[in-house]
């Protein structure tokens, strides 16, 4: 029997620490504290957890968080690379395991001293010839050494392709304010932010601005994944995985896709779109919100296309028309998101679209929230993820 | 001496590139399968799988596609606002440097580039662009 991911898994716990910029605690810390907080939201043992996966990034070691938690038995452990592309790629992991009978409850997570200790703004630098490291050289011997740069580069051409502007960028980030100003852990609570602000804050890379830019975050995000049937027994309503997949293209390069032949879309994002459309039987009408990865403004803009909910060059007319607000058509990174909540490499934007389909966010819209879309990071071998209710 | 641009590290696969560069010539990598020519180096050919290869030294005629001007965080051993082009090269390979001895405010898409090599204090050389002559 072929074995698909739909509604094979569930996402039934959610954990996270207090997200600050200076934790003033190891990174193994926060992984325990935001571990412990998930299998307490979800009620179950933590002997009971027999699976784990994080980012390659991720300074926690398995075994290490094991011992502090108190874990029981494992039989699956696994990295994924690409920074923020493998925030959805934990949950297909974990869908794998449980879907299989590998293992009957996964937390995934994700915890970083992100803005008191190795900071992502601050770029690659090292001196180990790996063929990741000799990739980057072609870009930092120039000065390109900050995620902001590279994704300029491409933001640039899109944004003159199409005539989008740097209004248009503003909507983004203000949409996505307006709604951390409801979350009393997002940075961005009690920080209105208006047009003035956004076209006045420093020039980081052109056409980035400041508030085009995520946050810069110390903190950690579990989450519990188990099967549906499982899931019933626990203390909180599912999330149903109806689908989830990875996704990586031809001439697919990290955050530098620069000598593909079209550089006004996101290959890997539309196979994503694919994958998970086909796995769950459903379209772009059928998502009623989203949490699409927003390191940077303009990666909404382009994933907006990716993902269907408007044609080629369209995004820019999308968001101005307030789609991405609470009464829109996508209300859209309702914590606040990576700009205005925190930046926990897009595991928060998963925690977030499993709040929209329990009911619980901070900014819950008022129609009802069948399914919910997350993705993982732009510009990277990255993946998608669709959440539903448990029928 | 100020502090110079940060060295890319020089493996199998990519040191030879900047051998040439050390000469003040930009290389392009050519398949001896299918003689198409690619950037950045890789040691197989994605469209024959030949891991045999030569080069070619570009001409140094180039167009803007895309481009960027950083400003902020500034890193020693580069001097702000540093624009960066991503280019065609006449051969139709893409490149992506520096550009130099532009105004940032002139820099557009479709604008007309000559490569040249930058020479930094500590004599280490990196190909790099500036507007072609006529093209201001
Ligand atoms: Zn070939």
């Amino acid at each position: 029997m072929a074995i698909t991911l739909h509604n094979e898994a569930a996402i039934v716990g959610i954990g996270q620490t207090a997200f600050s910029k200076n934790s003033g605690v190891s990174e193994l810390a926060l992984a325990a504290e935001a571990v412990k907080n998930c299998l307490d939201d979800a009620g179950l043992d933590p002997v009971e957890v027999d699976g784990l996966s994080t980012f390659t990034l991720d300074s926690t070691d398995e075994v290490e968080l094991a011992r502090a938690v108190g874990l029981g038995d494992l039989h699956m452990f696994a990295k994924i690379n690409y920074g923020g592309g493998a925030a959805v790629g934990l949950i297909q992991q974990a869908a794998m395991a449980v879907a299989t009978g590998v293992c009957k409850y996964v937390v995934v997570w994700r915890a970083m001293n992100g803005r008191s200790g190795q900071r992502m703004g601050q770029g690659v630098s090292g001196e180990i010839i790996s063929s990741d490291l000799i990739h980057w050289s072609w870009y930092m011997s120039h000065g390109m050494l900050t995620p902001a740069s590279w994704v300029a580069l491409i933001a640039s051409n899109y944004m003159a392709e199409y005539g989008a502007g740097s209004e248009h960028l503003a909507e983004i980030a203000i949409a996505q304010r307006n709604y951390a100003l409801n979350n009393p852990v997002a940075a961005g609570f009690g920080k209105p932010l208006t047009m003035d602000d956004y076209m006045n804050a420093k020039m980081i890379s052109e056409p980035l601005r400041l508030y085009d830019c995520c946050q810069e975050t110390d903190g950690g995000v579990a989450l519990l994944i188990t099967t549906p049937e499982r899931a019933r027994d626990l203390r909180q309503k599912p999330a149903i995985v109806r689908a989830v997949t990875q996704a990586s293209t031809r001439g697919q390069e990290q955050m530098t896709s620069f000598y593909r032949d079209d550089l006004n879309s996101l290959p890997e994002m539309e196979l994503a779109a694919r994958r998970v459309y086909e796995m769950s039987g459903l379209s772009a009408d059928d998502i009623d919100a989203s949490c699409l990865y927003d390191a940077f403004t303009p990666e909404v803009l382009m994933q907006l296309e990716s993902f269907g909910f408007c044609g080629r060059g369209e995004a820019k007319d999308f968001v101005q028309e307030g789609a991405l607000r609470i009464d829109g058509r996508l209300p859209n990174n309702t914590h606040g998101g990576l700009l205005s909540e925190a930046y926990i490499h897009g595991v928060n934007n998963i925690a977030e679209g499993v709040r929209l389909i329990r009911g619980t966010s901070t900014s819950q819209p008022p129609k009802p929230i069948n399914h919910a879309l997350v993705s993982s990071g732009v510009g990277v071998p990255t993946g998608a993820l669709i959440l539903g209710a448990d029928d | 001496m100020k502090p110079g641009r940060i060295k890319p590290p020089m493996g199998h696969d990519n040191a030879w590139w900047w051998q040439q560069a050390a000469e003040d010539k930009l290389a392009i990598q050519r398949c001896s399968g299918c003689q198409v020519l690619r950037h950045p180096p890789r040691p197989m050919c994605d469209r024959c799988r030949s891991m045999e290869w030569d080069f070619i030294i570009a001409k140094g005629e180039a167009k803007v596609i895309s481009f960027t001007v950083l400003h902020h965080p500034k890193f020693p051993g580069y001097s702000y606002p540093l624009p960066i082009v991503l280019a065609e090269l006449a051969e139709g390979t893409r490149y992506i440097a520096e550009l130099i001895d532009c105004d940032v405010e002139r820099i557009t898409r479709g604008m007309r580039l000559q490569v040249t090599t930058q020479t930094d204090d500590d004599g280490f050389k990196i190909p790099v662009f500036r507007p072609a002559t006529g093209s201001e």
